[in-house]
Order: C-alpha cells, then sequence, then structure tokens
C-alpha cells in the first residue's frame, strides 16, 4: 500500500512553478515581503513564453540573498564566489556557445565587490543577460551600505545616514557598454517578466535593473513599513519613461524612479566579433572545439527555429 | 583515434628550441585545452602569448580577462561547460586566484594553474627568479583541502609536466599547479614533442546515465564521481557552500566532515599513483640533497663537485611537491646523515622534510631571499659541513 502523499508532497506537486523551481529544497530562505521570490516567478514566465530549452539554459549567481536565486532553479545552475558570477558566466559560455546564460544577482555582489567584471562583460557585448534585483541592501550579511543605497538613507554601516553617491545601474551599464538595458520594481511583475522575455531573445550584454524591497532591513532601518508600503511606494512614485536618457535616471532616497527599456541596440555581440574576425584572418581553416562557422550558425539557426515552435505551443 | 592519446591537431610534434613559458602553452594544447583565460604578468605573459596565438587554428578560445580574478573564475566556469582549462600567473595575480582555488577545490573543478615564480614579497622582483610561492600554493586559499603541485626544472618538463597536470586534474578532479620560475620559464632548451600518438591523455570523465540521475559528487575518500557539462540535460547544480552528494547546499558539521575527509583523502590515499620523484646515486649515500624546480639542476653541479671529492652524496628531485612524499623522505632520513634542502626562498619546502625526517637525521636549509639561482659553491658548503 503507497502511503497518501502529506501536504507539503502535494504543495510540491501542485505548485504552478514545479516544473521550474527544485521542490526538494523548499521552503526557500527569503523573508516575508522580500521581492526576490517575485522576480524569480517572472523569469520562469519569461523562460517558459521565449520557447527557450530549458536544457540549454544555465544560471548563475553571486552570493547573497539574490545568489541564493541559482539554488532553487532546477536548471543547470551555479553558484559561485562573492562577485565572480559574471566572469564565471563568461567561461560557461564561451566554453558552451550553445547555452543560454543568465547571471542572477544582487547589488552589493555584482556592484560592489564584481563591479569590474560587469563593466568589462558590458564592453564585449559579452552573450548574457545579467538580473540585478537591487534591494538597496547587503540583505545576508545584515543591511550594510552598498553602491546602489540611496543617499541619506540609513543602513547597519551607515548608521547617521548616507553620504556617499550611489551609482546609477541603467546609466553604468549604458556607459560600458550594454546593449539592452531595462529597469522596473517588483511591483512591476508583468513588465518584469515582458522586459526578461526580451532580454533572453536579445543577442548581446543585456542588463535588466529589478527595484526590490528588502522588508527585514532596509524597509525596516529607514522606518518604511513592510512590503506592502514598498509596494505602494512603487506604484506611486515608478515613472515608466521608455528611452529615457540614462544619465537621468538616478534614484534618490524614497524619491521618484524611472523606469522602463532605457536602452535596446544591435551591434556584434562578443562571439559575433570572433566568428568575423578569424573568418577573416583564418578563412574557412577557423574552427571552434572542432565545429567550423558556419557549421555552428546552422545549428544556432535550428535551436531558435525549435525555440519559436516551442513557444507559439502553449 | 583512441581517446586516451592526444588530438593530433593540438600537437606540434618533433625538436624545437623553446622557452618554459611557451613549452606549457604546447604541453596544455596537446593535452586537449582548448579555453585559456589569462591576465598578462611578468614573468608568465609568453605562455599566454603563445596559446593566444595557436588557439584559432586549433580550434580553441583565448580571453583577457579584467583581471586574475576573472581569469580563474571564466576557468570554472569553462570547466563546467566542458572544456579542459588552463590560466598561467606569477605572484601578485597567484594571490588574486586564492578564493576560486578554494571554489575549484571545494567544487572539485579540475583545472590546470601554471604559477612561473618571481620574487616577493608584493610586486617584488617582478623579472627575478624566486621559489617562494611554494607554502602558499598547498595553504594559499582559505580552510582545508589538498591540491596537487608539480614542479619542472626544465623547458622539457614544462611540457611533460603540462600534460601531466591535465591527466592528473582529470583524475582527480582537482586544480593541479605547475609550479615553474622565471629562470625555467625564460630558458630556451631543447624541447622535443612526441607525436600525438605517443601522448598519453586522459579524456573528462561524462556521466552518461540517464537524465535526473547525475549526482556530482561522491564523498569517498577514493576516487570522484564523474563530470558533466552544463547543456546536457542534467539540471546539476555546483555550488561553493559544503554540500551533498547532489551538490546541495547542506550546513552542518556532519556534512563539512564527510567533504572535508573526502577532498584529502582522494589525494593522500593515492598519493603513491600520484608522486613522481628522480632519484640519483642514493645508494649508500650519507648526504642527500633534495630540491626541486631550477634548483636542482645547480644542486647537481654541487653533488658532482662533493663527488668528486669523495664524498658520498645523492640526489632526491622532487617532481611532485604536493602531495609532499612523506614516505621516501622518512626512509632517507633513517639511512642517511643529514639531508641538505638548497631552495630560492628563506626556507619553506625544508620544513615539510624536517617534520618528515622525524629528527632521524640533520636537516640542513641552503635558502635565499629570491632573484638570483644558488651559487653551486654554497650547496657544496653545506654538503661539506654535513659530511663532518
Amino acid at each position: 500500500m503507497t502511503k497518501p502523499p502529506s501536504e507539503d508532497d502535494q504543495f510540491r506537486q501542485d505548485n504552478p512553478m514545479a516544473e521550474f523551481l527544485r521542490m526538494e529544497r523548499m521552503p526557500h530562505i527569503w523573508c516575508p515581503g522580500c521581492g526576490i521570490g517575485s522576480v524569480v516567478n517572472a523569469f520562469a514566465e519569461a523562460v517558459k513564453k521565449s520557447g527557450i530549452d530549458m536544457d540549454k539554459l544555465a544560471v548563475v549567481s553571486g552570493i547573497g540573498c539574490t545568489g541564493r536565486v541559482a539554488g532553487y532553479v532546477r536548471l543547470d545552475s551555479f553558484h559561485t564566489t562573492h562577485g565572480r558570477a559574471i566572469p564565471f558566466a563568461t567561461g560557461l559560455k564561451l566554453a558552451n556557445p550553445e547555452l543560454k546564460v543568465v547571471v542572477f544577482s544582487g547589488d552589493g555582489d555584482l556592484f560592489g565587490i564584481g563591479g569590474n567584471h560587469f563593466i568589462h562583460a558590458a564592453r564585449r557585448n559579452m552573450d548574457l543577460t545579467v538580473i540585478c534585483v537591487n534591494n538597496f541592501t547587503y540583505g545576508m550579511t545584515g543591511g550594510q551600505l552598498t553602491p546602489t543605497t540611496p543617499k541619506t538613507a540609513n543602513s547597519s554601516t551607515t548608521p547617521y545616514g548616507n553620504y556617499e553617491y550611489p551609482f546609477s545601474l541603467p546609466f553604468l551599464a549604458d556607459a560600458s557598454g550594454a546593449t539592452y538595458v531595462a529597469r522596473w520594481t517588483s511591483l512591476q511583475a508583468r513588465q518584469v517578466t515582458k522586459s526578461i522575455h526580451e532580454a533572453l531573445g536579445h543577442k548581446g550584454f543585456s542588463f535588466i535593473e529589478v527595484i526590490a524591497p528588502c522588508t527585514t532591513l532596509y524597509q525596516r532601518r529607514n522606518r518604511l513599513g513592510d512590503g506592502l508600503d514598498a509596494m505602494e511606494y512603487y506604484k506611486e512614485d515608478a515613472e515608466v519613461a521608455h528611452g529615457v536618457d540614462t544619465r537621468n535616471v538616478d534614484i534618490g532616497f524614497q524619491g521618484k524612479m524611472s523606469v522602463g527599456k532605457f536602452v535596446q541596440r544591435e551591434k556584434p555581440t562578443y562571439f559575433e566579433s570572433v566568428n568575423e574576425h578569424y573568418a577573416n584572418v583564418l578563412g574557412d581553416e577557423y574552427q571552434l572545439y572542432g565545429k567550423t562557422t558556419p557549421e555552428r550558425l546552422e545549428e544556432e539557426k535550428k535551436a531558435r527555429e525549435e525555440q519559436a515552435r516551442r513557444a507559439e505551443t502553449p | 583515434m583512441p581517446n586516451d592519446v592526444a588530438d593530433p591537431k593540438g600537437v606540434l610534434a618533433g625538436p624545437h628550441f623553446m622557452d618554459g613559458d611557451h613549452a606549457l602553452a604546447e604541453g596544455a594544447l596537446a593535452a586537449g585545452c582548448r579555453f585559456f583565460a589569462g591576465y598578462p604578468i611578468t614573468p608568465s605573459t609568453e605562455t599566454a602569448e603563445r596559446f593566444a596565438e595557436r588557439c584559432p587554428s586549433v580550434g580553441g578560445l583565448f580571453i583577457q580577462m579584467e583581471d586574475e580574478i576573472a581569469s580563474i573564475a571564466a576557468l570554472m566556469g569553462a570547466a563546467w561547460g566542458g572544456q579542459k582549462v588552463m590560466t598561467v600567473t606569477s605572484g601578485p595575480g597567484f594571490s588574486l586566484m586564492m578564493e576560486n582555488i578554494g571554489m575549484a577545490c571545494m567544487t572539485e573543478t579540475p583545472m590546470v594553474i601554471a604559477n612561473v615564480q618571481r620574487g616577493g614579497p608584493s610586486t617584488g622582483l617582478p623579472t627575478l627568479t624566486a621559489q617562494q610561492d611554494m607554502m602558499q600554493v598547498r595553504w594559499g586559499s582559505h580552510g582545508d583541502y589538498r591540491i596537487i603541485a608539480l614542479v619542472p626544472d626544465s623547458p622539457q618538463e614544462c611540457f611533460d609536466l603540462a600534460v601531466e597536470g591535465f591527466n592528473l586534474s582529470e583524475k582527480y578532479r582537482v586544480p593541479v599547479f605547475i609550479m615553474t620560475d622565471e629562470t625555467v620559464g625564460h630558458m630556451h632548451e631543447k624541447v622535443v614533442i612526441p607525436p600525438a600518438d605517443q601522448i598519453k591523455v586522459i579524456p573528462r570523465k561524462n556521466y552518461d546515465g540517464p537524465k535526473g540521475t547525475y549526482r556530482p559528487y561522491k564523498f569517498n575518500g577514493k576516487d570522484v564521481a564523474p563530470m558533466t557539462k552544463a547543456g546536457d540535460g542534467h539540471r546539476f547544480h555546483v555550488t561553493g557552500l559544503t554540500h551533498d552528494e547532489r551538490g546541495y547546499p547542506t550546513l552542518t558539521a556532519e556534512q563539512n566532515k564527510k567533504v572535508v575527509t573526502h577532498l584529502i583523502e582522494k589525494i593522500d590515499s593515492n598519493a603513491d599513483d600520484i608522486i613522481r620523484l628522480d632519484e640519483q646515486e642514493l645508494e649508500g649515500a650519507e648526504v642527500v640533497v633534495v630540491s626541486y624546480g631550477i634548483t636542482s639542476r645547480i644542486a647537481i653541479r654541487a653533488v658532482h663537485l662533493a663527488r668528486q671529492a669523495g664524498l658520498k652524496v645523492g640526489v632526491l628531485r622532487l617532481i611532485t611537491v604536493w602531495p609532499f612524499p612523506e614516505k621516501r623522505i622518512r626512509d632517507i632520513a633513517s639511512k642517511v646523515k643529514a639531508i641538505v634542502v638548497p631552495e630560492i626562498n628563506y626556507g619553506q619546502i625544508v620544513l615539510e622534510v624536517e617534520r618528515c625526517a622525524r629528527a632521524q637525521c640533520k636537516v640542513v636549509s641552503v635558502n635565499s631571499c629570491g632573484g638570483a639561482v644558488h651559487d653551486p659553491q654554497e650547496i657544496l658548503t653545506a654538503i661539506q659541513e654535513s659530511c663532518r
């Protein structure tokens, strides 16, 4: 006689995210009201809509609360060292060009300790999608200042308020050479999904910043209320401004936030540049990992067609 | 083509006049390495340059990363993307790599890292030789782990040990270090690259079971689970956190014991398979000179002079420094008056020799602060004093 499934088992089986998440690892570590889960949900929706073969999709994270994403998605997934998700992802993509590689990490990881890697991957127009959940703080270590903490905001290492200038991430990405740049808040789930969907289809370096609440640390320390209060702030003060000049999208403490798709441009990607360059220098002799460029382009085309077919069938 | 010999495409068979840095790149290509990420640093840059020049025509990829931290992170990614991978550096860059060297040990990721040693500490002596990173390679990253370190004494051995390094790295899923130095790196000598079918290559062992059954780890302290690569459908997870066989974080003292014991035992229990030594005239020797790398070539000159003077001196050259040949040193110590250990540092491997000798004989350090190889006379004097 088989045992009837427990409530937990039933939950794992019935959850609409079951196909996408490592349900055996639930419950996750994120706090009530945290925005990371919403972004993961949007990512899952975008992946489903895109028709990407999930066997060919890899997620790389660094360290921190958002760094835990890699451990929960049922994909080839890598939880790397602090700040090094992007160079790890670069190696992964270069070793196996047929992969779609997504970096999922936080503001402290990607722009504090890992800032140098971000600008160089963007400069190369490396074929990666980088999703940054920006909660303005280091959550895992207890609410310290990050390079995106707005001026005057309180953190555990700026207990009298922040006097540093923060990065404006879309401006940094744009200036560094990213060819797709968008920003949303975790409230705007559908827009986040749409942007991730577009980014997955974009050739080259795509960057999506999602402003999300850290209720336990940032919200509480700054007396901003709970997750719901954060949603109200986003609803009131996030203004859609597609295509706006990224020089003008700074975020002040509880100030207005420009959101939207700021940049989408065509530029040869890292791999396209490699292929074109060596084809010129070496002619037909050039092969990467045993395959000629036309062979690889043909495979890519087939994969795209297959993906489009899957995207059409619900 | 059988898969346990080199792919002829990467093998520049024949005699060459080549420096050690270039020979490292040729060894890597012969071993099947097709991905190299690096950052320029004297005196190692020539290896990266050689790889960059050669790789398009052998079907590989070279990328110059923004720093050494990024280089080794890219190796991590590329190894799990299915490639055999290598980087090269020197002291300051080696220090920057330490964190991800720990991750490579923890996640049992095969890779080869060459350190063309120069004088330190800090920026030190960029263009001058040293052997000062011999303990750093063993202990440099935090936590308990084991690595394998090989030390070539010539450009020829740079080639040979690069191939051997890749093979050991695949066999034990561990980072392998080629601890060469500025002198060997920049020395031009004859290097004979054998034909491809005479170069033994251990191919990556990839999991071939059904999807959903792959386990990236096993913790038996003897051997390692097969690898797989992202994109093969196994949907596996890798983390630097303490993990179980599935690779999932398992943050308990019990699990850490399983993992750490395995990382250490898989090397220690196979030490006899890993360790390579070059022994000369040990039979009846009263004094043995234990040395490695470029210093062993100076030591051999000193030993010849000593023998001409009628002294009974032998030479033990460590080709493998880590794991350390404990048993052999203990055995030698029980039979000789003294062991003389010249090295281009303030006395690093001599500490290990002292530990293994267990006070059965005198252990004499002939140290140096780096910047130049020894004068054979310094070693000869130590031998003569030890014989008294």
